[in-house]
């Protein structure tokens, strides 16, 4: 009876719908005070005076931290404010905390202190800041990369196509804000935080504080999103953990919507150079993708656009090149397919500009400039079934039966649009540790530190647990998010299924071998005096291989030996020879939209998308996955602009009525389906993490579909409608 | 929020009286606005009265075939009151076009009228600038972010909208608004209701800060088979306008009898062109004629470096209002 890949529904679905599923900010935690954050309104310069005396003295005021106040901290850096300097680097940077007993009192304290500043002039201008760019890497890899001499390549080109492609600062949202319940007992910290990485939240307070890790404990069990804001550590967490000391009570502070406008990472604003040369026939013969982004000035995180164009065509030369340009605004950060969501933007538009131009569909030029093998490296892929995925998706979508001709297609009075493109994500795992252990009771606990963002975590280690163990996932409870389990890595980069997976896979194995040697050897046991290879383990027994009467069940064996759980552990290593295989997913998306020809407006009436990310371990988790990342790749197309104001440094439209992401009136039909072709190269499930692949390849679909549409192609998302009005 | 002062009022003399004997008071009705504004510290009341028990709730006809739509009547109830749509289905799109199913439970038809601008640096008192929020510190936005902001009508001291969609079809409506206060009660024609902002922007409408709003009255109506709201926005749903038109033709077979449209979106209040409704009277509902009105409609617009394109946004938003509202020229 495999559960694998079978549509499951979510296991904490229940606890979520009927509110019992407890998130960060709602554990109720006595005696606990409330903490909230003061924030500069200055993007540059220095605080004078920090005048607190009137919080101080509103009743219900425990304590007011600020850079004249606040103890120090042996960890502190300047990538985190946590009131060590009077130093301002960016609009809404945290300078103070309020504590008080109450939520409302420490909000109205909060808006008490008054702060004076000397400002000095902000670096906003994201263009003028080109010149002093310089270069960066992303997770350790470099971000300039070549191969081939592009040069040559572009003038043997008999075609040539030299773009400029934007993006803008986009932010996160969740749902549910970042939040931190933090508890001291003696030099023992304990923290509930929404956080996608327990176990790096863990280690940088350790650090932060001068205490060893092992005295802080993160839990994190539930998180309302995430997307990549939550898993770097921000300074609110820390700060969350400074005040509860100084008040020696726990604390909680939770960032209002606006808040999460600055402090917290964002995607950062892209400007991005493709320069195509192709023969005739479609064959490129050279891909330069230049990339400037954003950064802050207390920290480099670099936006990664031009990885994608590292391992998407067959292409001889290629010169990928990123710099970053540091501006007085909050750290960007990881954001779901970070550098891929834009990168394939720009790329997969740029191949789009190209199939015109060569009047070759833009379908065939992907085929015509498919690679079997890592482009760069040469070195083959774990698994790789994009051109099934093409054929799929254009069938399902019709694509043959589109007229490439701009303008050439119509609703009644609307403009229609087909628009396609690739999609990739890589296919990452890292070394992760699980447990399972037989309960007394006759349930199974499956536990591992990793966490679950909304992805179906919970889900798919029960899934494996019951396939490994060959029992019903009724009878077995995942645990996760808590840094007394099992170390895992943190939930992002689509890791967290081929990491953890193996893991969960070899405990069930382990325990359950655990379990059979026990019962062997026990005198009391029906197994007594087999060998171990004629027991096997079933719907919850075990029982002699050819004779199935001679059984019992796992409880009754525990019954017997003091209660006690049998357990194994497990630590899945990475391949040896993974190094010798260039890991990545891939995915075809083809795009239809209707345009209003006079008032610009679009909607994105159809999309169907195919994926190969090797086996989907959970049909259902997964389809949400991808639909997920096709809404926001929509939003990425058409919606969603973070509107810096050039004198401040302030976000304007820091909340999320004037910060837009779709509604659902916004969203047409979405079909997707996974090739599922098992990638055991990878991790012996075959299944490569499908968190990102959605959103990458959506974008340029989308504006590849409204170009079809109507024969303007704008080149600087998002595409609103005041850009198709002129 | 600031700490305040919550009464509730049972007659609107009470609630009049109370506003009149204290600082800085303000009526609370729907609250969609007012407290939002509170918990950002934009609005700082001292004294909150509660005007929901106030018996204004009731649409109900008048004797020379308008319609009375009592102040505290939702806009949900409104849009969707068998008369409205009936006979001001115009009314009814606008408002069902705006905010929310939850906002527009709750919002009521005077705190419609009453609802504040959108812009960024009103509403975000980080913002070291807003003369209408905090008068004689400047505009943010005329140097800033100013997609959204007006292109009719403006000053040098504020360039914000009305967001109010409702408001943009009472105008085409020549609705009047009946408020009382201590000296009795008044009607002012919608026209007059909302200001420009000149030299004084924190003030939005002509209503005193002790005058209650009672009832929007709606005149007898030739339009309701030939009216249309449109709206252009960024996204489907829970979204301000970029440009929103309520267009409303009285016709005579092809030809239009009378024809009234006002904008949204691009001025400190719902935008009526005179000029614009002028071209139409006697004409032939046509596409020409509709381009021509729509045309004397944007003459003076002034822009700002985000928002040019509202210009060619809201005239083309009048042709195709008006197309449809003539019932589908374009």
């Amino acid at each position: 009876m495999s559960t694998l890949g079978s549509p499951l529904t979510r296991v904490d679905g229940p606890l979520k719908v009927t509110g019992k599923a407890e998130y960060a900010a709602e554990f109720k935690v006595p005696n606990v005070a409330h903490a909230v954050i003061v924030e500069s309104t200055v993007p540059k310069g220095r605080i004078t005076t920090i005048d607190t005396r009137r919080a101080e003295n509103q009743p219900g005021v425990l304590a007011v931290l600020t850079p004249d106040n606040a103890p120090k901290l042996p960890g502190a850096e300047k990538r985190v404010s946590v009131l060590q300097d009077r130093e301002i680097y960016y609009n809404r940077q945290p300078i103070a905390v309020v504590v008080a007993e109450n939520l409302h009192t420490a909000y109205y304290a909060a808006s008490l202190v008054d702060v004076r500043y000397d400002t000095s002039a902000p670096k906003l201008d994201f263009m003028a800041g080109f010149p002093t760019s310089y270069p960066g890497s992303h997770n350790n890899e470099p971000g300039d990369l070549s191969w081939g001499d592009t040069n040559a390549g572009l003038s043997q080109a008999q075609t040539k196509l030299d773009r400029i492609y934007t993006t803008p600062i986009e932010h996160h949202n969740p749902m549910e804000p970042h939040a931190t319940l933090a508890q001291w007992d003696g030099d023992r910290l304990t923290l509930h935080d929404a956080t996608q990485n327990v176990f790096g939240v863990k280690r940088y307070l350790a650090k932060m504080f001068g205490i060893p890790d092992d005295n802080v404990r993160v839990m994190s069990f539930f998180i309302g999103g995430a997307f990549g804001c939550k898993g770097q550590i921000w300074s609110h967490v820390i700060l969350a953990a400074m005040a509860a000391r100084q008040v020696k009570r726990p604390v909680k502070l939770v960032l209002e919507r606006p808040q999460m406008f600055g402090p917290v990472g964002a995607r950062p604003r892209t400007y991005q150079q493709i320069t195509l040369g192709a023969m005739r026939d479609g064959k490129l013969t050279a891909i330069r993708h230049d990339v400037h982004a954003h950064t802050s000035v207390i920290e480099d995180y670099l936006e990664s656009s031009a990885f994608p164009t590292r391992v998407m065509y067959n292409c001889p030369n290629v010169t990928t090149v990123h710099r970053l340009v540091p501006l007085n605004l909050g750290t960007p950060t990881y954001m779901r397919a970070p550098g891929v969501a834009t990168g394939t933007y720009a790329l997969e538009v740029a191949m789009d500009e190209l199939a015109y131009e060569l009047k070759i569909d833009p379908l065939e030029l992907r085929l015509i400039n498919y690679t079997d093998v890592d482009p760069h490296t040469k070195k083959p892929f774990t698994e790789k079934s994009l051109r099934q995925c093409y054929e799929r998706a254009a069938d399902r979508f019709g694509w043959s039966k589109r007229n490439p001709e701009p303008r050439s297609m119509r609703n009644g009075a609307q403009l229609v649009g087909w628009g396609m493109a690739t999609e990739t994500y890589p296919g990452t795992r890292n070394v992760a540790s699980a447990l399972v252990r037989f309960l007394p009771n006759g349930r199974v606990l499956v536990a591992s530190g990793t966490e679950d963002i909304g992805t179906g975590m919970y889900t798919i280690m029960t899934q494996v647990t019951a396939d490994a163990l060959q029992i019903s996932p009724s009878l077995i409870d995942a645990k996760i998010g808590d840094t007394t389990l099992p170390q895992a890595p943190l939930a992002a980069g689509s890791m967290s299924t081929a990491s953890v997976m193996p893991a969960v896979q070899r405990a069930a194995f382990a325990a359950r071998n655990r379990l059979i040697s026990l019962a062997v050897e026990d005198p009391d046991s029906p197994m007594h005096g087999l060998t171990t290879a004629q027991v096997e383990f079933k719907d919850g027994k075990l029982a002699h291989k050819s004779n199935a009467g001679r059984s019992e069940t796992f409880a009754a064996l525990i019954a017997r030996h003091g209660n006690q759980p049998v357990e194994g552990t497990a630590h899945a290593e990475l391949p040896k020879d993974l190094d010798e295989y260039s890991r990545h997913s891939f995915g075809a998306i083809f795009a239809e939209v209707n345009v209003d020809p006079q008032l610009g407006m679009v909607r994105v009436r159809r999309i169907v998308a195919v994926y190969d990310v090797g086996k989907v371990l959970n049909a259902k988790t997964a389809r949400s996955q991808f639909i997920g990342g096709i809404v926001w790749g929509i939003s990425l197309a058409l919606q969603e602009d973070t509107y810096v104001d050039e004198h401040t440094g302030r976000i304007a439209n820091a909340n999320l009525a004037d910060y837009h992401v779709p509604v659902n009136a916004d969203i047409g039909e979405i079909d997707v389906s996974a090739i599922d072709i098992p990638d055991p190269k990878l991790d012996p499930l075959g299944a490569r993490g499908i968190g990102e692949i959605g959103i990458t390849g959506t974008g340029a679909a989308v504006a590849n579909a409204i170009f079809h549409a109507t024969g303007k192609r704008v080149r600087d998302l998002p595409i609103t409608p005041d850009k198709l009005l002129v | 929020m600031n700490p305040f002062e919550y009464i509730r009022a049972e007659r609107p003399e009470t609630a009049i009286d109370a506003v009149f004997n204290s600082q800085n008071a303000k009526f609370l009705a729907g609250g969609t606005n007012l407290i939002d504004l509170m918990k950002d510290g934009v609005e700082q009341p001292g004294r909150l009265i509660d005007i929901n028990r106030l018996p204004l709730k009731a649409i109900e006809p008048m004797p020379d075939g308008g319609l009375r739509l009592g102040a505290l009547a939702r806009n949900t109830d409104t849009a969707n009151h068998p008369l409205v749509r009936s006979d001001y289905p115009l009314l009814s799109r606008a408002i069902l076009s705006g905010a929310s199913p939850q906002l527009r439970n709750l919002a009521t038809n005077g705190g419609n009228l009453l609802q504040r601008t959108r812009c960024f640096y009103f509403m975000d008192t980080g913002f070291p600038q807003c003369n209408k929020r905090k008068p004689g510190s400047g505009c943010g936005a005329i140097g800033g972010v100013n997609r959204i902001h007006a292109i009719f009508g403006a000053s040098d001291q504020c360039i914000a909208t009305h967001p109010s969609d409702m408001c943009v079809a009472l105008a085409a409506l020549d609705a009047t608004i009946r408020v009382r206060g201590p000296k009795g009660d008044r009607a002012i024609p919608i026209g007059e209701f909302h200001r420009l902002p000149g030299n004084t922007p924190q003030i939005d409408t002509n209503l005193q800060p002790d005058e209650l709003i009672l009832s929007i009255d709606l005149p007898k109506s030739n339009f309701a088979q030939h009216s249309h709201y449109l709206k252009v926005r960024d996204r489907a749903s829970y979204e301000f306008a970029l440009v929103s038109v309520a267009a409303a033709l009285e016709m005579d077979g092809d030809s239009i009898r009378n024809a009234r449209f006002a904008m949204g979106g691009v001025a400190h209040k719902p935008w009526r062109s005179p000029e614009g409704e002028r071209e139409l009277a006697g004409q032939q509902a046509t596409l020409a004629a509709f381009e021509r009105a729509a045309t004397r409609s944007v003459e003076g617009a002034r822009t700002y470096r985000d928002n040019a394109f509202k210009v060619e946004m809201a005239k083309r938003s009048v042709v195709r209002a008006l197309s449809l509202a003539a019932g589908g020229v374009a």
